[in-house]
């Protein structure tokens, strides 16, 4: 099974049909199948949003919400497992799979009749309302596997990735525990914020007894495009954001830098057909940098401002040219832009699949904006990928100025679920 | 401490000369539809969409449609004078040339491969009546508030050096009382000039790095290495010994002479200047306001006042020019630093200031509204001095 879109294969009763609403009908590509863990060509007809209806496949080869398009708003929450034995975890597992199946189809989270004295199965907010595009896509954190002490929690400690530790501290981090690490994470993208909060909150209702929401993260806008299909959208500081994002249609560069395959690590084969999610919350200082001249913008980014071409020239999508030069011999793009550091040639060809989202939880005690971008990037191997590059950014990129990270989490995401079993099940069989 | 990467931003400054006009965040100003002209510029040619506009402000949305990086310019009567500039336009590309024109007789020339004379027209601007008072002597202007402002770093750059002297044989012999009485006040001086300081990228990091922005392996030296050692945290330090104190203490008086002879040969132009002033009030709103500077000694204050200084200094060389090119920025600016000193001298306690941790939050919040009226007009200084 595949990312692409497709119309709801099953006999089920959608939230829309339940309430007697017509479905819009919207036009539906026709889907494509591959199997195994092979990445289907997507089509731009496919992957256009085709308005509220399109729904995305939860079991298959990779879970969904990683290369599906990046849909418009995102709910996330890291979770603290409170449960203690190995059984209640995978009963956990299991019940958010099933929902979760439910859910990314239009359904309600449990669709049982309910009793009129009983409270409702579904929390019923997204009642009436379309799937929206909504992925759920399931992470572990290092401290499922090992307490603080080092205890192996529920018998997995030996399956533990190698890849799968804590991020060290990057120069200027700023980290809030409060908003950092989890034992596990769920990401919830939709189109419709209220379709992302709800499956989230009927997640974690799901979950009390067994876990708990130890942080969560609202994202308004995507600051990154996954299919070529979509535009660039821009960031806080106003920027293109992701223009030189990986794409879903480049299925070479996916196995390469995002599917962590067979024989990556011995000890955690299980791992094969998932990828490593890394979660940074990224402060942006947005009023100095709104009293910063356009020139320092521009030459901060390496990129300009109106079309997001590199300042070597041509349109956005022209590489940028690091050898141009300009007046005085200068160089055009700086060597300390965000662009040439960042650039795979600067970091040992290395790509991300970025998936980030603009955010703002109000003001802070000073009353300036709390917002900047939620960075969700999904990469094979985080040592290689994001560790060395994000060193390497808070030691030279100019735009470290007006950024203060101050979230951060790594998490193992499982390959897809099988239908009839359940997410991470390889971990536990 | 910035984290601001001085290279970026020296890259930007030396890209725009002195009295070159900017290139304009802003659409338009007050220039009305004729006073907006779009020029596009290739290899062979360079297109403007009209012959002539009205004086007072002009933009020129300049567009590269060559395959070479070009230029564009505004060229005085004589084809000498450069009345506004724009450069490194990459193929592609276009970039707004902002300026204020008198009536007169001009050329416009594209550059591409900016080299040659470039691809030339006449122009000209007729009266529209809008006051446009440009005159030759801005550069002298510009002259005198770089050699004013070139001495206020001489001099606090002497201070500094005669103060870090002092401090640093105080530390080295275990004077540690006497050496936190002199702490904030020799950094003062450091604080008042910081942005020229960052120009220097190699000093910065090694004088003014705090604890948090340390890389993997990274050596930390400096203010904030002894400041710390100075005043430990309670639990999970281990004080530096003589031998290490005399370490980083040689270590940063070797950089402050490195600075200080440094700072001899540097060049203030306005937009260096006007540049420096708001970028102080940016480390303040960063930095200082927020307590993050000092987080061993709390002397966030002294830092704060004299990063207010610094930007206060530039300021007052530059009102002479701006006075000329927008007098409702300067009376906007001036009445705010003025407003913005009111809140800071609340809290002042003998030579010196109350801790940062002794502020309340609503006082630190009314000190951050400060900066916050202050910096947003004196964003705009920059561009008001160079157009």
């Amino acid at each position: 099974m595949t990312d692409e879109q497709q119309e709801n294969p099953r006999a089920g009763v959608s939230r829309r049909r339940l309430l007697g609403i017509t479905g819009t009908g919207a036009a539906v590509g026709a889907a494509t199948f591959a199997g195994g863990l092979g990445l289907g060509r997507a089509t731009a007809d496919d992957s256009v949003p085709q308005g509220g209806s399109r729904t995305y496949p939860f079991y298959g080869g990779h879970q969904s919400g990683v290369v599906t398009p990046a849909q418009d708003r995102l709910h996330f929450a890291a979770f603290d497992v409170t449960a203690t034995t190995r059984e209640d975890l995978i009963t956990l597992l299991q019940a958010w799979t099933l929902a979760a199946a439910e859910m990314t189809q239009g359904r309600p989270a449990q669709a049982d009749e309910t009793s009129y004295d009983a409270p409702p199965a579904d929390t019923g907010e997204a009642d009436g309302l379309p799937a929206s595009g909504l992925t759920l896509t399931f992470g572990f954190g290092p401290s499922l596997f090992r307490d603080a002490q080092g205890k192996d929690r529920f018998g997995i400690a030996a399956r533990q990735p190698k890849e799968l530790a804590r991020l060290p501290h990057f120069p200027a981090d700023k980290l809030d525990p409060s908003r950092s690490d989890g034992d596990l994470c769920v990401q919830a993208c939709a189109d419709d914020p209220q379709v992302a909060v709800h499956a989230i909150r009927n997640l974690s209702r799901i979950a009390f007894g067994s876990a708990e929401i130890r942080w969560a993260q609202l994202g308004f806008g995507r600051t990154s495009s996954t299919s070529t299909s979509q535009a660039t959208p821009r960031n806080l500081f106003g920027f293109k954001d992701g223009t030189a994002n990986l794409k879903a249609e480049n299925a070479g560069d996916l196995d390469q830098h995002v599917w962590v395959a067979r024989g990556d690590d011995p000890r955690a084969e299980w791992m094969t057909g998932g990828s490593y999610l890394v979660a940074r919350r990224i402060n942006m200082h947005l009023e100095t940098w709104d009293r910063t001249s356009l020139r320092e913008q521009e030459a901060i980014v390496g990129r300009d401002r109106p079309q997001g071409a590199p300042l070597s020239g041509g349109t956005e999508f022209t590489e940028p040219d690091f050898a141009a030069k300009g007046r005085g011999n200068e160089p055009l793009i700086s060597a300390t832009s965000h662009v040439q550091l960042a650039h795979p040639t600067r970091n040992g060809g290395a790509k991300m699949l970025r998936r980030g989202y603009n955010f703002t939880d109000g003001n802070d005690a000073l009353g300036r904006l709390d917002a900047g971008l939620f960075f969700l990037a999904y990469v094979r191997r985080p040592s290689t990928q994001y560790i060395p590059m994000q060193n390497r950014l808070a030691q030279h990129d100019g735009m470290m100025e007006y950024l203060q990270h101050t979230g951060s989490a790594l998490f193992a995401v499982p390959p897809g679920a099988r239908a009839g079993g359940y997410v991470g099940e390889v971990l536990f069989t | 401490m910035s984290r601001r990467t001085s290279s970026v931003i020296l890259t930007a400054l030396l890209a725009s000369t002195a009295l070159a006009a900017c290139t304009s965040n802003e659409p338009a100003g007050n220039a009305g539809d004729q006073g907006k002209l779009s020029v596009t510029s290739d290899a062979k040619t360079c297109e403007l969409s009209a012959k002539e506009a009205p004086s007072g402000n002009l933009v020129f949305n300049v567009t590269n449609k060559g395959s070479q990086v070009t230029e564009f310019y505004l060229l005085g009567e004589d084809g000498l004078r450069i009345v506004g500039e724009v450069e490194n336009i990459a193929p592609g590309l276009s970039r707004d040339l902002v300026l204020k024109a008198a009536p007169g007789k001009y050329f416009t020339a594209c550059k591409p491969g900016m080299v040659g004379k470039g691809i030339r027209s006449a122009f000209t601007v007729t009266d529209s009546g809008n006051d446009t008072e440009l005159t030759g002597d801005d550069k002298a202007l510009a002259q005198t508030a770089g050699s004013q402002y070139g001495s206020y770093v001489k001099d606090q750059t002497e201070q500094l050096l005669t103060k870090t002297q002092s401090f640093v044989s105080l530390y080295k012999a275990g004077k540690d009382d006497q050496a936190r009485a002199l702490y904030a006040d020799a950094r003062r001086h450091w604080e008042r000039i910081e942005p020229v300081a960052e120009s220097f990228g190699d000093l910065d990091p090694k004088m003014d790095l705090r604890e948090a922005d340390l890389e993997p392996g990274q050596t930390w030296t400096g203010w904030h290495r002894i400041e710390k050692d100075l005043w430990p945290p309670k639990t999970g330090y281990t004080a530096l010994t003589p031998a290490q104190r005399a370490t980083v203490a040689d270590q940063l008086l070797t950089d402050t002479r490195t600075l200080s002879s440094r700072t001899r040969t540097t060049t203030h132009t306005p937009d260096k200047m006007a540049n420096g002033s708001k970028e102080l009030m940016d480390e303040v709103a960063t930095g200082k306001v927020t307590g993050e500077e000092e987080i061993w000694s709390h002397t966030d204050l002294w830092d704060f006042q004299a990063n207010v200084d610094g930007a206060r200094v530039a300021f007052e060389d530059l009102r002479p020019i701006l006075k000329k090119k927008d007098k409702a920025l300067d009376t906007s600016i001036a009445t705010k630093f003025t407003a913005l000193q009111k809140l800071l001298d609340q809290h002042k306690k003998g030579d010196g200031f109350v801790l940062y941790n002794e502020l309340t939050p609503a006082q630190v919040k009314e000190l951050s509204s400060g900066v916050n009226a202050l910096s947003e007009p004196l964003s705009k200084l920059t561009a008001a001095v160079t157009l």
